[in-house]
């Protein structure tokens, strides 16, 4: 193919750095494998068949790349768990829940570029010794679903797929499993369970890292859709040179999801910290909407702390030590995990100052007390009492100290549940309190009554 | 008020069972029981809403106690027990759609559809329905695009950029 060019509308920002995503929009390309072969496709699956396996694992540990699902974890260094000795299948399953509020990016993949998917998965299967492969895709990507089995099809029919693929000797099935609009199937040991046919209880760590006991108790790599595209990328241009894009230690590209109080919101994939949030909104995104100012921003999906946009954050030790402005946060993973928040999933959700925090912070506990998947006390009540008193205080009936309740039950959440979802449930409501403590406390009165009638009714029962 | 089916009554067609035999096959022979989620979307699918009656057959297809099944039908927002209507609209209530005015999108749609939501809560009875049975409306969490918020799915078809004002159009569409 000639040189690319995107539909009207949709070219790539000048400061991105368009790999992942070098086909979404694309003019005159198509979800075929014959656009997809046209254009190099399955080149680095016959280079990948002639490595040996270590070696593909080894390329992808020098690249350094970290997961994009959420928690930023070195995808080679979890492919290396798996049990040396091992003797039971192994698993690789493809992270295609994509619910955290606010990202937006495997949808794309799913929907535009189903075969860069498979030739990802192909070479992670290939490194890790996996035959059958699953992409658990959410059930309200309906499109994408019957869109992946039909490249899968098309993959077979090359001998992409299937057995002894391209004379190699070795075989790869990959299957969709649709989930069932349930946030907690995103994360990997619930996933693992709904794959099971069970409801989606995550399992406990330790001792079910899926890397040892993952899908029927195998040795399981669960990863998300945009780490496994990055996987072939890296076999393309070898580990030390995809190392080069980024920066140290928050290597290669990521693709950012921006919405909320921005002219511009949408999906930019750029070198991981090569540019801060300051050009991201101001600059890609054309800055607030006429006559606002930006107020607050989620920079790495809901569960991810906000950030004030008038904070300055100090950050390293002794005389490492600087002081950084919100708007000069480089958008890697270290920097925003020293800001105290996280890049998590890569959703930037942007709030100007028409917004009120409370509203804001009562949606997002809306959501995890709906999500919950009741399993432990804490996050299963937790969740439910953040709501509630969050809903008294934009009904106008909290008092001042709700605020302080809401901020002890968050706080009684975080580090004593079975997964993660605990502080992807308590984070936001800990930092929205903490930065804006002054703007939910002018929401409450001293007249309204400390606990609802329903607080006060359960009283009853426990004293 | 009549309440109009639109769904078939379950029955078992040897389609529905070839489909089934497909998915079972998906996974390894001694873990059928990984077929649960596939087998109850294609009850789904074809029949509206997951029954006593489908369940069963879940169960027995795949040599699981009925329990085994519906636990996972009553856990899953995925999953429903009772018909919507004909064509169902899913609106997304998260943060991002929510900032860009999905609660008045979804109040648009029920004022020209006709449906009372004021029953509706979001665990329990997250469903409400026209008294004619054509439509049905939801709230959902975030359909992941949220950049082009409000969003909304109509049975399988995905909307985006359903400003509140465009709520009459977008009916327009299914309106037969
Ligand atoms: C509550 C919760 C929800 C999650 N949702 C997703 C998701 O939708 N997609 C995803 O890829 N990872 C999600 N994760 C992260 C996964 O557990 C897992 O870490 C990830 O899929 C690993 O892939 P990676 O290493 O490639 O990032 C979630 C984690 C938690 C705790
Ligand atoms: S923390 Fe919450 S979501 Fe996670 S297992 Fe416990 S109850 Fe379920
Ligand atoms: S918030 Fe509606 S799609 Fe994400």
């Amino acid at each position: 193919m000639s040189k690319i060019s995107y539909l009207p509308g949709k070219e790539p920002d000048s400061c991105e750095h368009r790999m992942i995503f070098k086909n979404i929009d694309r003019k005159g390309w198509d979800p075929s494998i014959a656009c997809y072969l046209k254009d190099g496709g399955y080149e680095q699956l016959r280079k990948a068949l002639k490595m040996n396996p270590e070696d593909i694992t080894n390329e992808v540990k020098i690249s350094g790349l970290r997961g994009r699902g959420g928690a930023g974890f070195p995808t080679g260094v979890k492919w290396g768990f798996i049990p040396p000795n091992n003797s039971k299948p192994v698993y690789l399953i493809c992270n295609c829940d994509e619910s955290e509020p606010g990202t937006f990016k495997d949808r794309y993949i799913v929907h535009q570029d189903p075969h860069q998917l498979i030739e990802g998965m192909l070479i992670s299967a290939l490194a890790i010794g996996a035959h059958t492969a699953y992409i658990y895709m959410r059930e309200e990507f309906p499109e994408a679903a019957i869109l992946m089995e039909k490249a899968i099809e098309e993959a077979r029919e090359k001998n992409f797929l299937g057995s002894d693929i391209l004379g190699s000797g070795f075989d790869l099935e990959i299957y969709i499993h649709r989930g069932a609009a349930a946030y907690i199937c995103g994360e990997e040991t619930g996933l693992i369970e709904s794959l099971e046919g069970k409801r989606p209880y995550p399992r406990i760590k330790p001792p079910y890292f899926p890397a040892a006991l993952g899908l029927y108790m195998a040795p399981t790599i669960v990863n998300n859709v945009e780490s496994i595209c990055h996987v072939k990328h890296i076999i393309e241009m070898g580990g030390a040179e995809y190392a080069k894009l980024g920066t140290p230690r928050n290597t290669g590209t990521r693709i950012l999801c921006v919405s909320g109080d921005v002219k511009k919101p949408g999906y930019y994939e750029v070198e991981v910290g090569k540019i801060t949030m300051g050009e991201l909104l101001n600059d890609v995104c054309g800055g607030p909407l006429d006559g606002r100012t930006f107020k607050a921003c989620i920079p790495g999906g809901s569960s991810a702390k906000i950030l004030r946009c008038d904070e300055t954050f100090k950050i390293g030790n002794g005389e490492n030590q600087k002081e950084l402005g919100f708007y000069d946060i480089p958008m890697d993973f270290d920097t925003m995990a020293a800001c105290g928040s996280m890049a998590g999933s890569g959703g930037v959700i942007v709030m100007d100052d028409s917004r009120k925090m409370s509203w804001v912070l009562n949606n997002i506990n809306h959501f995890y007390a709906h999500e919950s998947c009741g399993q432990c006390t804490p996050c299963r009540e937790g969740s439910m009492w953040m709501r509630k008193i969050s809903d008294r205080i934009v009904d106008g009936k909290a008092t001042p100290e709700d605020i302080q309740t809401l901020e002890d039950v968050a706080y009684q959440i975080d580090g004593r549940t079975v997964c993660a979802f605990g502080e992807a449930a308590s984070w936001p409501v800990e930092a929205m309190i903490s930065k804006f403590r002054d703007e939910l406390e002018a929401e409450t009165s001293e007249d309204n009554e400390y606990l609802s009638p329903e607080a006060k009714r359960q009283l009853k029962n426990i004293s | 008020m009549k309440t109009q089916t639109t769904f078939p009554a379950f029955a078992v067609s040897p389609e529905i069972e070839d489909a089934a035999e497909t998915r079972i096959a998906q996974y390894p022979n001694d873990q059928k029981r990984s077929a649960v989620l596939p087998l109850l979307h294609i009850v789904q699918h074809e029949f509206g809403f997951i029954n006593r009656e489908a369940t069963e057959w879940v169960a027995q297809k795949l040599g699981l106690e009925p329990m085994q099944v519906h636990e996972v039908v009553s856990f899953y927002p995925g999953f429903r027990e009772h018909a919507p209507g004909k064509y169902h609209f899913r609106v997304c209530r998260t943060l991002s759609c929510a900032m860009a005015g999905s609660a008045e999108l979804m109040d648009r749609i029920c004022e020209l559809t006709g449906i009372d939501r004021s029953n509706s809560d979001s665990h329990h009875n997250p469903i409400a329905v026209s008294p004619c049975g054509l439509w049905s409306v939801e709230f959902a969490e975030c359909l992941a695009s949220c950049g082009t918020g409000p969003v909304c799915l109509v049975n399988d078809d995905f909307h985006e950029d359903v400003a509140p004002e465009k709520a009459e159009n977008l009916i327009g569409q299914y309106n037969n």
